[in-house]
């Protein structure tokens, strides 16, 4: 009995916690991917920048948080940070709104040449962020570091394996939750909400009832600029944050977006968590858990690893793939195709 | 002004600009970026032939590059002693059996009726495969990498002849184009430029992490030249006094004679290229591919099949890019995957088609040419820039030395701006298509 | 006779740059009424009333609403000033529920909709008992209903539909002829665009017959129906 609750508890710090944090993270990033294709009708390959420079602009205000001498005490002083990194991201993604993407939207380009625009202000803004705060990981977390620590939770409970929970993946988790929650608010309870989904279920018919597109725009980029600046922040604190990372999380974003239903609010976050615990189950060493549970003579001599952690990102690929070639739509049936 | 005067003017002008290149920095610098040029035409080609002729948006450029310069190792190398005997045969063999074991899945996936009995079996094959396949590969593995782990580790190539390496180039990267195609067109756009972004990033971790097929990121350094070396070159009688006669050096001239030699080759290969190019695109298949283009519907209606056409021209796209990555590698004489990144170079040559003219292959050559020469000059020139921007600063002032050290990031910043601004204001390109 | 309350008067245009599809084309629905255009495949009905409600470049001819001349205004201002308008296809947010497409045909509105709500509920009961249900979810005949209640919503002084009994079987057709009647007895004037052109004809107040784009017979619904030329051509005797 002792040896299932090792066993889970080994599973819980290695697995479930990282991957929970982890999905949390993509989902975010993935709704904000969602919510553009969805109003917008293209796939943002901008949208990894946009949570780095997000992220950037929480960070630059931390240090100046951190310089005057102002905590959140044992939270991170990032949390009071991230409204300023949101205005200054919606700032940002207005201003490009109004000055890239709103030209092809009114001459009604074909989306892949939206997709193209985006590329080119991803490199822009990549640039920008390297430009600003250079190339180099930064440390911007304060605060304690773990709500409990393996030596705590040994001593809590007596167990072999301990159990490690960073402050960062708690806030992670219930920020997420709290974003979760306010969006799906907006989106289903408020009447600028549901005329985003009209807008996005129905173009012509929405103009014909008299929503206003350039308004619905307007919202879909601020919210968007706010789940981007939370997700580059949270990803940034649970990490740490490197301009370069953000290009790698784009695939992974990008497999959450598709494999929940592109345009698919919940589709983002059902993908979102499915590409984690597919990442993290199928490059964990299964070796500690299997050693608990089976007999013995049983006993695994290898790490009973499917894959090497190199090739995280080939899973979400992988699954993408799957999901591209039986269910085109994605789990929760988004507008594609 | 007519059109070919127009073109000529244009071609003029970067060769005046790589000319006067060579007279203020160095001619060494002036052939590098020719050379590199050249490849990059070439790559552009290869893009323009999916972009601009079918419409295709593949952001997995580089993947197809890196595939082009495996090619170059497992055909040029010698094959490393023992080690086939050590476990190639298991690897080829476990490769085998996991392709089959894929297949096997497809195949019952297909053939079988839905059913929780043929979702069974489908998962069923694949785990068993999956795990006969591990148990076969890892210990093979293992013993190719024991093999002199310092020099190679790794299965070696055919060692045959390296020019052979770069048509072998374009059929691994059309292979591999093949089954990418086959999955993601005839979906909708973006789709494609996502799945080309995911093959591209598992290409290149394969190459990375399988350090028995490539030596990973411990890089294969040495390979075969099709043009002499410099260090045979000075010591030649004959080179000498030749180059002595022209007024140069030994070792300035040896440099300058090998890279000559490349950049000959770079132009036979990139002129059959795009003798090809202009012939397909003056073609009836030519003008049937851009007749889809436009209008997708239409061409469907008129019974083309679309998605039979996009994946011939993904995969012949796709080719053309192997090749170029076959001669960048031999170029380089070292094949070193953690220098191929994914989306910034994929994303260059994506700028040079559409400046120079999307449809138009004489505009994708000059695009090629003239974006490699901005790419290498804009860090000089930023840092002119960033100087004079920072002349009146103090020294060790904090904002002069994040400006100066800030140049580094300029080039995809360039990059970005030129591709708006030329799509914004040019759509067409420098030589639009006709 | 006095001038009608809808009028689109003696219209010539077509899409865009394109070339003209309608000439001289004259349309028009009395106060409390039902008019229907019918005619030929490919005879411009649609067209016809896409050209009132300004979906449509008009190279002459002009479209009068109460009186009020509204040639120029885009299709979302006729809306603002009274018009409805249900469109043949994906007239409904398939994704959204019933009640939420109703409101959103309220957007427009700043006041409280409620009764109006609860007018168009009485109007089709099923919508109230779906109200809750995605509207994709529905039958044909019901998203009939709920894009007629989306564009009702708005308490429009005229209301459009382009054929509403497109693909429906023909006992709903029926019962949808029924619901139209009933929103045209609440004084609510009905320009409409049918296929099925005896049953419309039979609860027209008014019938156009349009032939290449230009009016061929113009009379109550009667009359058409009574009409030799008419019933041999297009009512198949």
């Amino acid at each position: 009995m002792i040896d299932f609750l090792n066993a889970f508890v080994a599973l819980s710090n290695f697995v479930l916690i990282p991957a929970i944090s982890y999905g949390a993270q993509l989902a975010l990033g993935a709704l904000g991917v969602t919510l553009i294709y969805g109003i917008l009708r293209f796939s943002n390959f901008a949208h990894g920048d946009t949570m780095a420079f997000g992220a950037m602009c929480t960070i630059l205000v931390t240090w100046l948080f951190q310089s005057w001498g102002i905590s959140f005490g044992p939270l991170p002083t990032a949390l009071l940070a991230m409204p300023f990194g949101i205005l200054a991201t919606m700032g940002l993604v207005l201003f490009t709104d109004r000055y890239v993407y709103k030209f092809y939207r009114e001459q009604k380009a074909k989306p892949v040449i939206l997709v193209i625009v985006s590329l080119g202000v991803m490199f822009i803004l990549n640039g920008l962020v390297r430009f600003i705060i250079g190339p180099n990981d930064q440390r911007f977390s304060d605060g304690e570091r773990f709500i409990i620590s393996v030596r705590e939770f040994k001593a809590l409970t007596g167990l072999k394996e301990g159990l490690a929970f960073k402050t960062t993946q708690g806030i992670t988790i219930v920020t997420a939750v709290i974003v979760v929650i306010a969006l799906f608010w907006f989106l289903n309870r408020t009447r600028t909400g549901k005329s985003m989904r009209a807008y996005s279920d129905n173009e012509d018919l929405a103009l014909l009832s008299g929503i206003n597109p350039e308004r619905v725009v307007m919202v879909t980029w601020l919210i968007v600029a706010a789940l981007a600046t939370i997700a580059g922040t949270l990803y940034g604190l649970d990490k740490s944050f490197k301009p370069f990372i953000f290009l790698q999380l784009l695939l992974p974003v990008f497999a959450a977006a598709i494999v929940g239903g592109l345009g698919s609010p919940l589709g983002a976050i059902a993908g979102g968590f499915t590409i984690a615990f597919s990442e993290v189950m199928i490059t964990y060493a299964w070796k500690k858990v299997a050693t608990y549970v089976v007999p013995e003579s049983w006993a695994p001599d290898t790490l009973v690893q499917l894959l090497s952690t190199d090739y995280k990102f080939a899973v979400s690929f992988v699954i993408l793939i799957i999901v591209l070639l039986f269910r085109p739509t994605g789990l929760f049936a988004g507008k594609s195709v | 002004m007519s059109d070919s005067v127009r073109n000529t003017m244009y071609f003029a002008g970067v060769a005046l600009l790589i000319i006067i290149t060579g007279f203020v920095q160095s001619w060494n610098t002036a052939l590098f970026i020719l050379n590199f040029g050249l490849i990059s035409a070439i790559m552009a080609l290869g893009v323009n032939l999916q972009w601009g002729f079918a419409g295709l948006f593949n952001v997995g450029i580089m993947g197809f590059v890196a595939l082009g310069g495996l090619a170059t190792v497992l055909v040029s190398m010698p094959a490393t002693p023992g080690a086939w005997q050590a476990g190639g045969a298991s690897v080829i063999g476990a490769l085998v059996l996991g392709a089959a074991t894929v297949v096997a899945a497809v195949i019952l996936m297909t053939k079988m009726k839905a059913s929780k009995l043929r979702s069974f079996s489908v998962f069923g094959v694949l785990v068993v495969g999956f795990f006969v396949y591990r148990g076969l590969f890892d210990p093979a593995v293992g013993f190719i990498e024991e093999i002199d782990p310092a020099a190679t580790g790794y299965l070696g190539g055919l060692g045959l002849p390296v020019l052979l390496a770069w048509p072998a180039g374009g059929l691994l990267a059309a292979a591999v184009a093949w089954l990418i195609g086959k999955t993601a067109l005839g979906l909708r756009s973006d789709y494609l430029a996502i799945a080309t972004l995911g093959i591209s990033e598992i290409i290149i971790a394969v190459m990375k992490n399988e350090d028995w097929l490539g030596r990973g990121v411990k890089n294969v350094v040495g390979l075969p030249r099709p043009a002499p070396y410099e260090v045979d070159l000075q010591s030649n009688a004959a080179f000498i006094e030749r180059a002595n006669g022209l007024g140069f050096d030994a070792v300035t001239a040896s440099t300058l004679w090998v890279k000559l030699i490349y950049a000959g080759l770079f132009t036979v290969v990139l002129v059959i290229l795009f003798v090809m190019a202009q012939r397909a695109l003056h073609s009836p298949w030519g003008r049937m591919m851009r007749a889809i283009r436009d209008n997708e519907f239409a061409a469907e209606a008129m019974g083309k099949n679309v998605t039979a056409r996009h994946l011939q021209i993904f995969v012949l796209g796709s080719a053309v890019c192997g090749i170029a990555g076959a001669m960048m590698t031999t170029l380089d004489g070292q094949l070193t995957p953690g220098t191929y990144q994914p989306l910034r170079f994929t994303f260059l040559i994506w700028v040079m088609v559409i400046v120079g003219g999307s449809g138009s292959n004489l505009g994708s050559v000059l695009g090629g040419f003239l974006i490699w020469w901005l790419w290498v000059m804009v860090e000089p020139m930023g840092s002119v820039l960033m100087n004079f921007v920072t002349y009146g600063m103090a020294d060790g002032y904090w904002l002069k030395n994040h400006l100066l050290e800030s140049v580094a990031h300029m080039r995809l910043l360039t990059m970005g701006l030129v591709l708006l601004l030329v799509l914004r204001f040019s759509p067409r390109g420098l030589i639009p298509e006709k | 006779m006095s001038e009608p309350f809808l009028i689109g008067d003696s219209m010539t245009g077509g899409y865009g740059n394109g070339p003209d599809i309608l000439h001289n084309c004259t349309i028009a629905v009395n106060k409390g009424e039902i008019a229907v255009i019918v005619g030929p495949n490919g005879a411009g009905k649609s067209t016809g009333m896409k050209a009132v409600f300004g979906m449509l470049n008009l190279n002459k001819g002009s479209v009068r609403l109460d009186g009020e001349d509204i040639t120029t205004l885009s299709p979302q201002d006729r809306v603002v000033n009274g018009m409805g308008f249900v469109p043949q296809t994906s007239n409904i947010f398939t994704s959204m529920t019933v009640e939420e497409n109703l409101e959103m045909g309220a957007f427009i509105r700043r006041d409280d909709y409620k009764d109006t709500m609860t007018q168009i509920y009485d109007l089709f009961p099923i919508l109230k008992e779906k109200r809750y249900q995605a509207a994709g979810e529905l039958s044909g005949g019901q998203r009939q209903q709920v894009a007629v209640g989306r564009a009702l919503m708005t308490q429009p002084k005229v209301l459009m539909l382009d054929e509403p009994t497109a693909g429906v079987s023909p006992i709903v057709m029926d019962e949808l002829f029924d619901r139209i009647i009933e929103v045209a007895r609440t004084g609510i004037p009905i320009l409409m665009v049918e296929q099925n052109a005896r049953q419309a004809l039979e609860i027209a107040d008014k019938g156009y017959v349009l032939v290449q784009g230009a009016n061929a017979f113009t009379g109550t619904g009667k009359e058409l129906l009574a009409d030799p030329e008419v019933r041999k051509s297009f009512l198949g005797g």
